[in-house]
């Protein structure tokens, strides 16, 4: 799988102990063939890393063919993606900013994550000097009385800090940019040197809403370069997790969007089910939000006695109440007022950036990770992957509304199928080795790049969240709406900024 | 919606009992808080929380606290939209060098007396991103910090005792 896809890509060598996808060596003409492949909409680009003296792009061809190209960049250059391929330009200003690795020819060479306070430049790079903290240059919007609105960092609400810049006609958004970069942590660089144990638990905390997905793809990517696997009764708990992290956050959500609509009714009903998961899983497995307990090699923790009975019970109380709380939605005028026709994402930007989650699957685009790639156990657990075209507030609304409804049905095959066994396999280190996992998160895939060495520390990890390829889309979605409409539109993305600030 | 609303007429809350405030907390606050201040605000705080480089782990803890279980305005708690009405900042993460001005800013757009909860293990310390290029460290490392919450991330019952020492501190 994905030598296939390399065969269209001329290459050097590929690389023997890359798992479980292929990585392959490329040159100047092997890199600009994959631009070609993905400037044509032949290929999706599913990431865009660094190193100090190199840079890789993972690929995929849909549904489910994926393969790695590295391109060495001794000379600190490599022909730039996002110049012909939009999707890639936040990418390589991010490894400028960490590596000083330039892509050359591109459109927007300003800075993305270092706002030049860090004391360092190129941190993860060969050369590192101090930089000069410049004023950051905003887009231009040019028209007859435009006014400008300002906001963030700090924001109203309890939610992570970014800048967003409104240019406005009136009460219409004529263009909206994001300046991210704030809550950046170093983490690939802490990674860097550390052992699997402590890379593991730093993976858990890139997006703490989604610390079972980045626990879980941080193993499989771990797995995969050590040649391992976890064991099937490990399989299922891991699933299991993540099944219920989705359900939480997608309760989360659903009131939430509500919520900036003035409809707090629903943001205390699905609140009330949110904290049910929650406290359902504090239950099986003694912890909220399930940090920690995904690890290399399988799980951390035994399903608590009587754990599989508090979820079933949570199971039929969502099936109580859920249904009621849907047909509210559905039939409050005022609310899909709000919702309907707001934000729209148009299909051929979600198949373009290749967005995730229900970003992608309200806009027609198909890929769900736990399908397309069948990952464990989800090649042996019968499910649907809701997909809308209208690409609006209310399509991401639905969808997250189909994928609770799927979660249910997923959990309990889950529970009536739990193999025996153990929960660990042992993580024995024979050789280096090279592992890419992609696991879905509630909001979109997760993907984890990782090369150990041959004691089993972390060379290097890269990992790429979801909101990468769907924050991007927010700025296009917002086009032509109301400011008034930004928070609902906002929510119903929900995308981390700890996760791409890293 | 009408048996939506109507159920939650009939049916008891969900409401959990009051937690007792944190022993531990209590001890920090005693040290910290000044008396002429509880005199002054009463039994009622206003919180303005600030993600400093958070994972958002801490800020769901956080936005638990005003579901149907925890019920923070009960206890005449709640979250501003503004440091300029808040008594209490509520600050999260390692305090990353990229939202450390953001955080200075905050702290001094909020009148006096106020208070700064550091909330989780990042908050207190810098947690598992000490030493970081990135990050400043603990909260204290920027601004004056009255009351540590720890966990990663702290629970709704944490963060509730953690609070209610505090508000019964200040309240006298």
């Amino acid at each position: 799988m994905g030598m296939a896809l390399l065969d269209r890509i001329p290459h050097l060598t590929v690389s023997p102990a890359h798992r479980p996808w292929p990585r392959a060596e490329v040159g100047e003409e092997g890199w600009r063939k994959a631009i070609d492949l993905l400037a044509g909409g032949e290929l999706t680009l599913l990431g865009l890393w660094g190193e100090a003296a190199a840079v890789h792009m993972a690929l995929l061809n849909e549904p489910n063919e994926i393969a790695v190209v590295s391109l060495d960049c001794a000379n600190g250059q490599f022909p730039s993606v996002g110049a012909r391929h939009p999707p890639a330009q936040r990418l390589e200003r991010t490894i400028r900013d960490l590596f000083g690795v330039e892509a050359v020819g591109a459109i927007d060479v300003r800075p993305w994550l270092d706002h030049g306070v860090w004391g360092v430049q190129a941190p993860l790079g060969a050369d590192r000097g101090a930089r000069e903290a410049a004023a950051y240059k905003f887009l231009p919007a040019k028209g007859e009385a435009l006014h400008q609105i300002a906001v963030g960092p700090v924001h109203a609400g309890i939610i992570e800090p970014g800048h967003f810049r409104f240019t406005a006609s009136g009460e219409y958004v004529v263009r909206l940019e994001q300046r991210l970069g704030y809550v950046h942590k170093g983490t690939e660089q802490l990674m860097q040197g550390a052992s699997l144990e402590a890379a593991a638990k730093l993976a858990g905390r890139v997006s703490g809403d989604s610390t079972v997905a980045y626990a879980f793809a941080f193993a499989r990517a771990a797995e995969a370069a050590l040649d391992i696997e976890a064991p099937p009764r490990a399989q299922y708990l891991r699933a299991l997790m993540a099944e219920l992290e989705r359900l939480a956050n997608h309760f989360g959500d659903i009131g939430a969007i509500c919520n900036d609509a003035s409809f707090a009714l629903m943001h205390a009903q699905t609140g009330i089910l949110r904290e049910r998961v929650l406290r359902a899983a504090d239950a099986a497995f003694g912890r909220r939000l399930m940090m920690d307990l995904i690890v290399p090699g399988g799980v951390a923790r035994e399903i608590a006695p009587g754990g599989a009975r508090e979820i079933r019970a949570l199971l039929a109380e969502i099936r109580k109440v859920f249904p009621r709380l849907v047909e509210l939605y559905d039939n409050t005028a005022s609310l899909q007022d709000r919702t309907v026709t707001t934000g729209i994402v148009k299909t051929e930007y979600a198949r373009q950036f290749g967005a995730g989650g229900y970003v992608g699957r309200a806009a027609g685009r198909h890929f769900d990770a736990r399908k397309a790639l069948g990952y464990a156990p989800y090649d042996q657990l019968t499910f649907d992957v809701p997909v809308l075209e209208a690409g609006d507030v209310n399509a991401r609304v639905w969808i997250r509304i189909r994928e609770v409804e799927q979660g249910l049905a997923l959990i309990e095959q889950i529970l009536d199928r739990l193999p025996g066994g153990v929960i660990g396999a042992e993580v024995k280190v024979a050789a280096a080795g090279e592992g890419l996992a992609v696991v879905e998160a509630f909001r979109g895939d997760v993907l984890v790049w990782l090369q150990l060495d041959a004691t089993g520390r972390v060379l290097r990890c890269h990992l790429r969240d979801a909101s990468w390829f769907q924050w991007p889309l927010l700025e296009a979605a917002i086009e032509g709406n109301i400011v008034a409409d930004f928070p609902l539109c906002n929510k119903s993305f929900n995308c981390s900024y700890s996760g791409v600030d890293i | 919606m009408r048996k939506t609303l109507l159920q939650s007429l009939t049916h008891g809350p969900l409401t959990e009992a009051p937690q007792a405030p944190d022993e531990a907390a209590l001890a920090e606050l005693a040290r910290n808080v000044e008396k002429a201040a509880q005199a002054r605000l009463g039994r009622s705080l206003s919180i303005r929380e600030i993600d400093a480089g958070s994972c958002n782990a801490c800020e769901l803890e956080i936005h638990a606290l005003s579901n149907a279980f925890y019920d923070l305005e009960r206890f005449g708690l709640r979250f501003v939209a503004s440091p300029r009405h808040a008594d209490v900042l509520m600050v999260t993460g390692p305090v990353t060098k990229n939202m450390r001005e953001a955080l200075l800013r905050t702290y001094d757009a909020t009148p006096d007396p106020k208070w700064v909860v550091a909330v989780g293990g990042c908050a207190a310390d810098g947690g598992m991103f000490r030493g970081s290029y990135a990050c400043v460290g603990g909260v204290s490392d920027a601004v004056p910090v009255d009351l540590h919450i720890p966990g990663c991330p702290p629970s709704p019952t944490a963060l509730l005792q953690g609070l209610l020492a505090l508000l019964q501190h200040v309240g006298g």
